[in-house]
């Protein structure tokens, strides 16, 4: 009888999913496709919480919903004759692409159905249950993407910056936004440091608990955000010179630290077994400093101000001009 | 094979196949990548339930550090293409 | 006996849910339908606060989940006054 309930509360759950998913694809609104988005993403965290994957919910609710539904409505806002209509094309590039994708849906669905029914011999979990006391960390998740797959995760905070340089390369910030009013301003001021705390509470606990460096990170690019959004143009940056250390700082120490171990006689990312622990709070520190920042800057979508491809440190002229 | 899996895993695809139905079809840069996140949606949902073992067993850790990496990735991406719509814009105005 | 009161504060705030869900579909212009929103939604979220402490039963649990309901209420003040503002200055649609 449980199971049978579970299985309705799944398929309510998948259908729901799929009708959010389809209405944000198909509707020639781009502002209402938007929003059913942001809608579609919190449903997905909802999703992750029933399949057992809290890290994953936290972390498609703040990055997944949040950042990513914040960045296309600023986008809507950069370009007003999107809001009048979209245009799906129609005739018969419509019914080629629908036979397209068909197929591939048939593909996929039967190579899924197929890895499900025929389960592999060894399954990486179990290395990984085996291996969880050594590694220093007794959340699964992160021992894997800070421990076992270090690798990978220094190759994404790279790809993080990579994204980061490629959208200052592209030109001068967004403007901004007009003060805020005093209910706004009021929010705010109870958030932001509400936020800033729960990002602090999440980096710590993502040791023994779901939470970890990004989620953390994620929060404290929406505190930023916020503020951006009340009118505070500097939105609790540092300076430009600041920031590009706390940019350089994520990846950067974490190739230190890998590199470090090589001096000591290991291999590159192999941690001494007893230094597990404080290794990982140490890369995720910079590591969520970084994707904050990273994050937030991506939202305003371009050069800060201050950082011009002449400055280094000169920045007093170009904020008098602006 | 659980019914969970097969009904998240079918959800999956099929979600895939909006995502996909969708860059095709829509003219304007925004919806192409509303759409490409949706098909990343599909693909994450598929792999979460790959994951999946029941209320026994806990669920295998390494696609969920996985599809982590990839939600964050697929936020950076977006941002850079919805940079790089914006510059387009701004190039074909002058 | 505390199962069925759970069960009944659950049944009500998801109920509460759903009627400000059809005040949203169903109501005809743009403040009607904030003020159906924030209601609902935040005595419904009340309501299933009450019930899910009561079903996990720790006092600590209880106090996060009261918390996040005020936090929620906030949120939802806040961003329906400046719904409704914006509505107002551009004339609502």
């Amino acid at each position: 009888m449980e199971t049978v309930l579970w299985n309705l509360l799944d398929l309510a759950l998948a259908g729901l999913l799929l009708g959010l998913g389809w209405a944000a694809v198909a509707s020639p609104d781009l502002k209402r496709g938007v929003i059913l988005f942001i809608a579609f993403g919190l449903l997905l965290a909802i999703t992750w919480a029933r399949l057992r994957a809290p890290d994953l919910a936290l972390a498609e609710a703040a990055i997944g919903a949040g950042i990513s539904g914040a960045l296309l409505l600023l986008a809507l806002r950069d370009d007003p004759s999107s809001e009048a209509g979209d245009g799906i094309a129609t005739g018969p590039v419509a019914w080629m692409t629908a036979l397209l994708t068909l197929m591939l849906a048939g593909l996929f669905g039967w190579a899924l159905l197929t890895a499900l029914a025929n389960p592999g011999p060894e399954r990486l979990a179990g290395q990984v249950a085996a291996h969880l006391a050594d590694s220093g960390v007794t959340n699964p998740v992160t021992a894997v993407l800070l421990n076992f797959r270090a690798y990978d995760t220094l190759l994404e905070l790279a790809v993080l910056l990579a994204a980061l340089l490629g959208i200052f390369a592209l030109g001068p910030a967004r403007p901004g936004f007009k003060e805020g009013g005093p209910v706004l301003d009021g929010l705010i001021r109870w958030l932001v440091p509400l936020l800033v705390v729960t990002g602090g509470y999440l980096l710590w606990v993502g040791a023994h608990a779901p939470g970890g460096a990004f989620q953390a990170g994620a929060l404290l690019a929406a505190a930023a955000i916020l503020l951006r959004l009340g009118g505070r143009e500097g939105g609790g940056f540092p300076g430009p010179v600041l920031q590009r250390w706390v940019l350089a700082g994520g990846v950067g120490v974490f190739l230190l630290v890998g590199l470090a171990v090589t001096v000591v006689g290991l291999d590159f990312l192999e941690y001494p077994r007893a230094w597990s622990g404080v290794i990982i709070l140490l890369i995720e520190s910079f590591a969520t400093l970084a994707i904050a920042a990273t994050l937030a800057l991506a939202y305003i979508g371009g050069r800060p101000s201050g950082w011009d491809a002449s400055s280094t440190g000169r920045t007093t002229e170009r904020q008098e001009q602006s | 094979m659980l019914t969970t899996q097969i009904i998240y895993g079918l959800a999956g695809v099929v979600l895939f196949a909006l995502g996909v139905r969708g860059v095709l079809m829509h003219i304007s840069l925004l919806g192409r990548v509303l759409s490409i996140n949706v098909c990343g949606a599909g693909v994450f949902l598929v792999f979460v339930t790959l994951a999946y073992r029941g209320w026994e067993l806990p669920p295998d850790p390494v696609p969920h550090a996985l599809v982590l990496t990839g939600i964050v990735v697929a936020v950076s991406a977006t941002a850079l293409a919805l940079a790089l719509g914006r510059r387009l814009r701004v190039a074909l105005d002058e | 006996m505390a199962e069925w009161v759970t069960f009944a504060f659950l049944i009500a705030g998801v109920g509460f849910f759903a009627a400000g869900s059809i005040g949203l579909l169903r109501l005809p212009d743009l403040h009607s339908r904030l003020h159906a929103l924030t209601k609902a939604d935040n005595l419904g979220l009340g309501l299933l606060v009450v019930g899910l402490a009561l079903l996990d039963g720790g006092l600590v649990t209880g106090i996060k989940l009261f918390l996040i309901w005020l936090l929620v209420m906030a949120a939802s003040a806040a961003s329906s006054y400046l719904i409704a503002q914006q509505a107002m200055r551009r004339g609502s649609r």
